[in-house]
């Protein structure tokens, strides 16, 4: 007879003897998943002994105490510490003396605040463990029934469902009423016009020198330079200035002609010297990281490269268009552009194609 | 006048005038002929640019050629100047150690002399930009502020808005400006080393040159200010986001923890 038989088959004194648990042996519990309960509550050195308590307490007062003194420190160093005051302070370096000072004292406020309560609320305040019960979320079916009967009486009583015309009106006027919001959208700014696709640049503008804030000549561009250009007429002290150059901003170089690969960018040169934006297609931020012998251009911000001597021609990086060519020529000795911009410059937008 | 003009025929005429021609051409030449301090340049030029010759043949020709016209691996160098020179050689660059994306700044091999003489070898090569004097790169009326506008428009896109330098492509970058004697950095920007374009007068100014030098100075040197405390390198957001990762938020875990951790309990007795 085996011992896995059912029990009820199994003879009294033929099962096996029930063992006394000796020491150390597991005994099963009778709920293998039984609430183990909170463990026993511990004191702290605070509780028990009043002498550590009361250094805590002056610990924590210790800390607000430094907090205000801080504070004091913080107000004394704005009124006395000159604005341009530098000294120098291992590791940092030569660094002003008001920042440092007003930097040290508020964090020391700020710290000792916050140090001296969590000091607190660890040492002194009571640390006994509390149970909460969660209550149950849904609410008992006397007072769902109440409140679905007081909400037919309101419908009934409003005559929300029998009078059509003032419901369908009212969800009209609901409905109409976020368009106000809409409409002043429009005050955001003025459409932007023929503006993305326009430069200050056009037939007969000259190149000025934006370092020397002269017009250009021809010789003083040397093969492997790099000279930044602005349109003649545009001066740094106008209001709109950096509106304007952040359109027209155009780099020079001169590039050897036989070593000019495109035909219309040969063409639209004056003996090897070329004109293109400084503003990168992608995103539109000013590139100019021109290396002479490669005659690449890298825009620092997501390393798009452009091949200058082959008709600004994307070589590498996420812009999607080459980089915009300008049209020089040379009049009385000055250069000039002969055309503006034949395609906007800058970033693509929506409708460009 | 008569009696002289009786003699023109006399068979010792001849020799008159010619003894009389050597004396006047003669006269005429002591006069005019350049000073004997000048002969003196000359020949210490020229005995430079010999002295210079051989270096050249030795260190530099297998590269840029026997007569400094370049080949597939250097550069010619007729017309690039003594300025050119001083830079390449006095910063290390050249002689160049190997061939690589960028020949980078090393200790210096040839002595000041020797430096000289090349250089004056290579700028009777071709006319070329010169050593620029002292008072051309000192910050003697030089306006910093200005400086710090043509920095930021002509340079800060590739050596960064305080000079600290930054990559290009290919393994080309743009050195750090740091430490560098602004004799070089006025070199630099008129000769156009490697990849880096040159900025000539007619597109900086020499006022502007010493402009950005002086800017250089005041905000790259030992003495420099940081009103704002640490600079970390001044390389912007990248070491600053890191400084900030790594500090500032460990700082703030630490702080948690010790907030969250178990109150030191009494001893069981």
């Amino acid at each position: 007879m085996s011992e896995t038989g059912r029990h009820e088959d199994v003879p009294e004194e033929n099962l096996p003897v029930e063992r006394e648990a000796h020491e150390g042996a597991v005994t099963p519990a009778d709920d293998p998943f039984a609430d183990p309960g909170l463990p026993a509550h511990e004191h702290r050195k605070q509780d028990i002994d009043e002498r550590a308590a009361k250094r805590s307490e002056r610990t924590v007062a210790l800390l607000f105490l430094v907090s205000m003194i801080a504070t004091v420190a913080f107000i004394a160093a704005y009124v006395a510490i000159p604005i341009d005051k530098i000294v120098y302070i291992w590791p940092i370096g030569h660094i002003s003396a008001l920042n440092f000072a007003l930097g040290l004292t508020l964090g020391a406020a700020l710290f000792c605040i916050g140090a001296g309560a969590v000091h607190w609320a660890r040492t002194l305040m009571s640390d006994v463990e509390v149970a909460d019960d969660r209550h149950p979320i849904e609410a008992s079916p006397e007072v769902k029934a109440k409140v679905l009967a007081d909400f037919k009486v309101g419908a009934e009583e409003s005559g929300f469902g029998r009078r059509k015309l003032i419901r369908n009106t009212m969800f009209g006027a609901l409905a109409l009423v976020p368009l106000s919001g809409v409409v002043l959208l429009r005050d955001l700014g003025p459409l932007p016009g023929t503006k993305l696709r326009t430069t200050n640049w056009k037939k007969g503008v000259r190149l000025v020198n934006q370092s020397t804030n002269l017009p250009l000549r021809p010789e003083d561009i040397a093969v492997g330079s790099l000279t930044f250009a602005k349109p003649e007429g545009l001066e740094e002290d106008q209001e709109d200035f950096n509106e304007k150059i952040a359109k027209d901003a155009l780099m020079l170089v001169r590039i050897q002609p036989q070593n000019i690969k495109d035909k219309q960018e040969l063409a639209w040169s004056h003996e090897g010297i070329v004109a293109y934006s400084k503003i990168c297609t992608h995103v539109g931020c000013p590139i100019s990281l021109y290396e002479q012998q490669t005659h690449h251009v890298l825009c620092p911000c997501h390393q798009s490269t452009f091949d200058l001597s082959d008709g600004g021609r994307v070589i590498f990086g996420p812009a999607g268009h080459a980089l915009p060519q300008l049209h020089i020529t040379v009049k009385d000795g000055f250069l000039e552009a002969a055309s503006g911009f034949e395609e906007p410059v800058g970033p693509s937008f929506w409708e460009r194609g | 006048m008569k009696k002289l003009s009786a003699r023109r025929r006399h068979p010792l005429a001849a020799l008159v005038v010619l003894l009389f021609a050597l004396a006047v051409t003669g006269g005429l030449y002591a006069a005019f002929a350049p000073a004997d301090k000048a002969q003196a340049d000359d020949t210490a030029q020229s005995l430079a640019i010999k002295e210079g010759k051989k270096l050249y043949a030795v260190g530099c020709a297998s590269c840029h050629g026997t007569g400094g016209q370049g080949t597939s691996d250097g550069p010619s160098l007729v017309g690039v100047g003594a300025a050119a020179v001083d830079f390449q050689v006095g910063t290390g660059r050249m002689p160049a150690q190997q061939p690589g994306a960028q020949v980078p700044r090393k200790k210096p091999i040839y002595n000041n002399a020797q430096r000289e003489q090349l250089a004056a070898y290579v700028a009777s090569l071709g006319a070329g930009p010169t050593i620029p004097e002292k008072s051309q790169y000192n910050s003697e009326g030089a306006d910093i502020a200005k400086g710090g506008e043509l920095f930021r428009t002509n340079c800060a896109q590739c050596h960064n808005f305080t000079g600290k330098g930054g990559a290009l492509t290919d393994g080309k970058f743009a050195p750090t400006l740091e430490g560098v004697d602004p004799k070089h950095i006025y070199e630099a920007m008129e000769t156009g080393p490697q990849n880096m374009p040159s900025f000539g007068d007619g597109s900086l100014s020499k006022q502007n040159k010493k402009d950005i030098i002086a800017y250089l100075g005041a905000v790259n040197g030992d003495e420099s200010e940081s009103p704002g405390g640490l600079d970390l390198g001044g390389l912007g957001p990248v070491s600053e986001g890191l400084f900030g990762y790594i500090f500032g938020l460990g700082a703030l875990v630490a702080v948690a923890i010790w907030v969250a951790a178990r109150t030191t309990k009494a001893k069981k007795s």
